[in-house]
């Protein structure tokens, strides 16, 4: 019959079909701060594989000295103070960030660095303390998985670091940008995200690790 | 003082003139074939002036659609590697027996079986599913490319330079000898303390790089950049099965990239992971390796089984049985495949509690894989089934998997696994599901969608060759190894002494033929069709040869590289079926500029370093590993001062193109 | 980590409704918890208060209060967050982490109680 049209969706016009299978225009949804996420999550179980290594190893001392002999609370505490506040001086950042304050961005931003910086610090002040005294790596498998969970946590708050340098270079040249919102977000996912792993790293190591 | 620093060795490391096995004939005449192969490619290129198109339009590309491409072709190269290491295995077992010595020493043999199971699982099979849901998947949710198009192309450039380092161990040092998990001890550094391990090592660490961010890459653009209209249930089951797979990926990933980086500082810095002093626990690395290991066959099969149901669905005309289910299954098979990862060490002694626990968890995994398989008989049953090669391979994938899937159920018996685990019949179902899902998948797929990708359909005569070679050769290749395996013979074994059971090992290496046979005709297929691309019988101008269902069929072949002139707005599973059920018409004017991203040079170049800093390692080249990664942490950071990643195709140009096409469908009704 | 593309970016966010909310008030009181959430278990364990296989798994619950905290304050976790695929990624990554952990624990455990004798299982603190 001559009435094809009719018999298609009701009665509507070629255009008025093809109108509704199209849309004029489209922005698809910013994608960077959930596939960032994504990539934490990923991350995440990087250290649970580390994890379940130092939970397996660790208490193969093979006759060296162990975690209550070698560990300084006292030095640990001081970093865990250190990473924490890093955490809160980022959050100051993200606020002057959201604020559009270029300047107190940057000032936030040092401020965390430098904290971050402290971190590293004592942390490679105890790791060439103990290598010094015998308890390196290759000492024992409670040594190697201790320095490798330990150190890849610090690798990441260096690359952290070396991250937020590039970020305040980039904010002095081109100021709060959407794309720089946008990387600031994804840096303060991730330096947190670092003080997270590091509150498993000082219970399940450090605390249980001088515990009998 | 008796230490100096000795400059050459700073420079140089292990690396030497040693490195090169001239005493080793295969390899020299290996390296003769590539360096002419190599030649005679430069020489194309240069004659017909393609260099400058080779890197503006591929190498730099951040097209979703040129790179799975380039990922299609990356996994044919490397299946010819990987399967010349698979001829060669076949040929010294037919031979090897008595005082026959055959005419691969263990060493050589040794190398042979851990590339070949390196090369196909990574190398071959990776880069054809990635490069399968790199294509199809934002065509088949109306987008116009993946959601983070520079990492996409930088995660297929670490793939390949993590093949170049494999490549280069033929001809540059030694390949590992361990089996293609490489367990420790023996890839520890007193039992390897040549570079075959480490190459090892770091081709996987910088290829599992570019499968990770893939995956990163995969989820957000399922998530965010589906089509307007497209809830979680109406998108395509490829798709789907895309979702889970990359979810997978992530999830699992980084756990290999945890154990690897173990064993290279084991292997490096002389740590005590798995070492059988000071405390180390080898059993641990399997132990870990395999909670990665098994969600990889999944990342594996279950693209295949979402191609499975794209072609079932298409080649019967009819819309798949059971879509909730499928969907569910697959979300189960993602999960459950987290929980038997045990069953690959049965044997290795944690007794019978926990031995049972993962023989039940992995019996039940195969009930979701099942009640798949029913979906697809019930979607072709009362179907009007067109027995096209897509078709064909999934029919020979419904009989070859379902048998291997069986022998795997065999195998969930710890007991049974006792007498099996690591004998010629688990080698056996392997290949049986490997290549009965995955590589009958990615023919299936091939087949499907290369019309869609060039604009013209593969040939169907050498299709068909190639098919039953492969269908038939492989039952040939591998009902010996059943038998031999329930026999008690053990896998990677290189020479024996029963002369009596040759003649199985003699009929697997006629099957392996079969199998080169099939290969070959593939190959000759893509030549044929090639060759007569224009010809009435192959070209499609339409855009859609198999009467499709779903979007992807709605661009022409190629698409353009906007894919879309405007998003389509989704009403109905199988969006493209009721499109064209209701009569829908292609917009023809009032197009608009559509935002695109620009090409990259930075994703090649920083594979490049990364491959440098690989190699510079493996050789303990210490100068390199500095200066190299000191050049790509600085190019990274210099990539990310560039912020001007985008440009607008025009809506004349826009206008023009689908013009051209309206012309083109209409020159051929 | 390399960066991203689709600069589609008009000022707003496509279909995002939701957006993050810095706030100060959000950072006192995830730091004041934190703080508190971590001098506890080191005064536990510092100054021996508990017995030692107790303390263990108190201050193991005071780490995932802690996570929590830090979650919801610093990483302003909710189930609204990018149309609730955040929370459902956590969710999946913790379940797989529990696994990955207890399953390699429980399995390590087994596998080391049944070494021979002199063969290493002995330096862990699986044989007595």
């Amino acid at each position: 019959m001559s009435d094809i049209k009719a018999t298609m969706t009701g009665g509507m016009t070629p255009a008025e079909v093809t109108a509704r299978y199209m849309a004029r225009e489209h922005h698809p949804e910013q994608g960077t701060l959930l596939g960032f996420w994504l990539y934490l999550m990923s991350d995440c179980l990087l250290f649970a594989s580390l994890f379940a290594a130092y939970a397996v190893l660790g208490r193969n001392y093979a006759g060296g000295p162990t975690g209550a002999e070698l560990f300084e609370l006292p030095l640990i505490a001081l970093n865990t103070g250190f990473l924490l506040v890093s955490s809160i001086t980022f959050g100051m950042a993200m606020i002057s960030a959201q604020a559009k304050n270029v300047g107190k961005t940057k000032l936030w931003l040092v401020v965390t660095g430098l904290l971050g910086v402290a971190f590293l610090s004592l942390e490679i002040y105890e790791f060439q303390h103990l290598i010094h005294l015998g308890a390196g790596p290759q000492r024992s498998g409670f040594l190697t998985a201790f320095f490798s969970l330990v150190g890849t946590h610090g690798l990441h708050v260096l690359f952290g670091i070396v991250w937020l340098v590039t970020l305040f270079v980039q904010l002095s040249k081109h100021g709060m940008t959407p794309e720089n919102f946008r990387r600031l977000a994804c840096l303060s996912l991730f330096w947190h995200f670092l003080d997270l792993v590091w509150i498993f790293v000082f219970t399940f190591v450090y605390l249980m690790g001088v515990l009998p | 003082m008796q230490d100096t620093f000795d400059l050459t060795k700073f420079i140089f490391g292990r690396l030497g003139w040693d490195a090169i096995p001239f005493h080793e004939p295969i390899l020299l005449a290996t390296f003769a074939g590539v360096i002419v192969g190599g030649i005679a490619l430069v020489g194309i290129l240069t004659y017909f002036r393609l260099w400058g198109s080779l890197w503006k339009d591929w190498i730099t590309s951040i097209d979703h659609k040129k790179i799975g491409i380039m990922y299609m072709i990356l996994g044919l190269v490397m299946l010819l590697r990987g399967f010349a290491d698979a001829l060669m295995m076949r040929t010294q077992q037919a031979l090897a027996f008595g005082d026959n010595a055959g005419f691969l020493p263990p060493h050589h043999y040794d190398q042979v079986f851990t590339a070949h199971g390196v090369i196909m699982i990574f190398f071959v099979a990776m880069p054809f599913v990635t490069g399968l849901m790199n294509y199809v998947v934002p065509l088949q949710i109306g987008a116009r490319d993946v959601a983070f198009p520079f990492l996409n192309n930088f995660s297929f450039w670490m793939t390949t330079m993590g093949a170049v380092l494999i490549m280069a161990s033929l001809f540059v040092g030694e390949f590992a000898r361990t089996g293609w998990l490489a367990y420790p001890p023996l890839s520890g550094i007193l039992a390897s303390p040549g570079v075959g391990v480490d190459y090892y090592i770091w081709s996987l660490q910088i290829a599992g790089v570019g499968t990770l961010l893939s995956g990163v890459n995969l989820i957000v653009t399922i998530i965010k950049m589906r089509a307007p209209g497209m809830g979680l249930m109406k998108m395509p089951v490829f798709v789907w099965t895309s979702l889970c797979t990359n979810i997978l990926i992530v999830v699992t990933f980084p756990i290999l990239t945890a154990v690897l980086a173990m064993l290279g500082m084991d292997r490096l810095f002389d740590t005590a992971f798995f070492t059988n002093d000071r405390g180390g626990n080898a059993m641990m690395y399997v132990n870990l390796i395999w909670i990665w290991g098994h969600p990889e066959v999944y990342i594996l099969i279950l693209p295949a089984f979402g191609i499975f149901s794209e072609v079932v669905s298409t080649f019967c005309g009819k819309r798949l049985f059971g879509y909730t289910s499928m969907v569910y299954a697959t979300c189960v098979i993602m999960v459950l495949s987290y929980l038997v990862w045990l069953h690959h060490f049965f044997t290795m002694g944690s007794g019978a509690s926990v031995n049972a626990f993962f023989g039940i968890t992995t019996m039940i995994i195969s009930i979701p894989t099942g009640a798949k398989l029913f979906n697809w008989l019930f979607t072709m049953y009362r179907g009007q089934i067109r027995f096209e090669l897509p078709m064909m391979w999934t029919i020979s994938f419904m009989l070859t998997f379902t048998i291997g899937g069986m022998t795997g159920v065999m195998l969930a018996i710890p007991a049974a696994d006792f007498v099996l685990h690591n004998s010629l019949f688990l080698i056996a179902h392997f290949h049986n599901v490997i290549i009965g899902g995955v590589v009958f998948g990615i023919f299936a797929g091939l087949n499907y969608w290369f019309p869609k990708a060039f604009g013209y359909k593969l040939d169907k005569f050498w299709g068909t060759v190639s098919f039953w070679l492969w269908s038939i050769g492989f039952w040939v290749a591998f009902t010996p190894p059943y038998i031999l395996g329930f026999m008690g013979y053990t896998r990677r074994v290189s020479h024996f002494d029963d002369m009596s059971v040759q003649w199985l090992f003699q009929i697997s290496f006629l099957g392996t033929l079969m199998i080169a046979g099939g290969i070959g005709a593939l190959l000759m297929q893509l030549y044929v069709s090639f060759r007569d691309r224009n010809t009435a019988r192959l070209r499609d101008f339409t855009g859609d040869p198999w009467d499709g269902r779903t979007l992807e069929w709605s661009t022409s072949s190629p698409p353009p590289d906007y894919n879309f002139a405007f998003t389509p707005v989704v009403h109905d599973n199988d969006t493209f079926a009721d499109m064209k059920k209701n009569g829908y018409q292609r917009p023809l004017a009032d197009f608009v500029a559509i935002h695109m991203p620009k090409n990259t040079w930075a994703g090649f170049v920083i594979s490049a370093l990364a491959c440098a800093v690989g190699f510079a390692i493996i050789w303990h080249m210490w100068a390199l590993v500095i200066g190299a990664f000191i050049v790509l942490l600085g190019t990274i950071i210099a990539h990310t001062f560039n912020y001007k990643r985008d440009f607008y195709i025009p809506a004349e140009e826009v206008l023009k193109t689908e013009t051209a096409r309206t012309r083109m469908l209409e020159s051929h009704v | 980590m390399s960066d991203h593309h689709n600069e589609h970016d008009h000022g707003h966010h496509g279909h995002d409704s939701y957006q993050i909310h810095y706030s100060g008030k959000d950072y006192a009181i995830g730091f004041a918890l934190s703080l508190i959430l971590t001098a506890i278990p080191f005064w536990l364990v510092m100054g021996n208060v508990l017995a030692p296989e107790t303390t263990r798994w108190v201050i193991l619950g005071f780490a995932a209060v802690q996570l929590v905290v830090q979650m919801i304050y610093f990483l302003h976790l909710n189930s609204k967050a990018e149309g609730g695929w955040n929370m459902m990624a956590l969710i999946l990554t913790l379940v797989l982490l529990v696994i990955v952990m207890s399953g390699s624990i429980w399995v390590m455990h087994h596998m080391n109680t049944n070494m021979m004798p002199g063969m290493g299982a002995e330096n862990t603190s699986d044989m007595t």
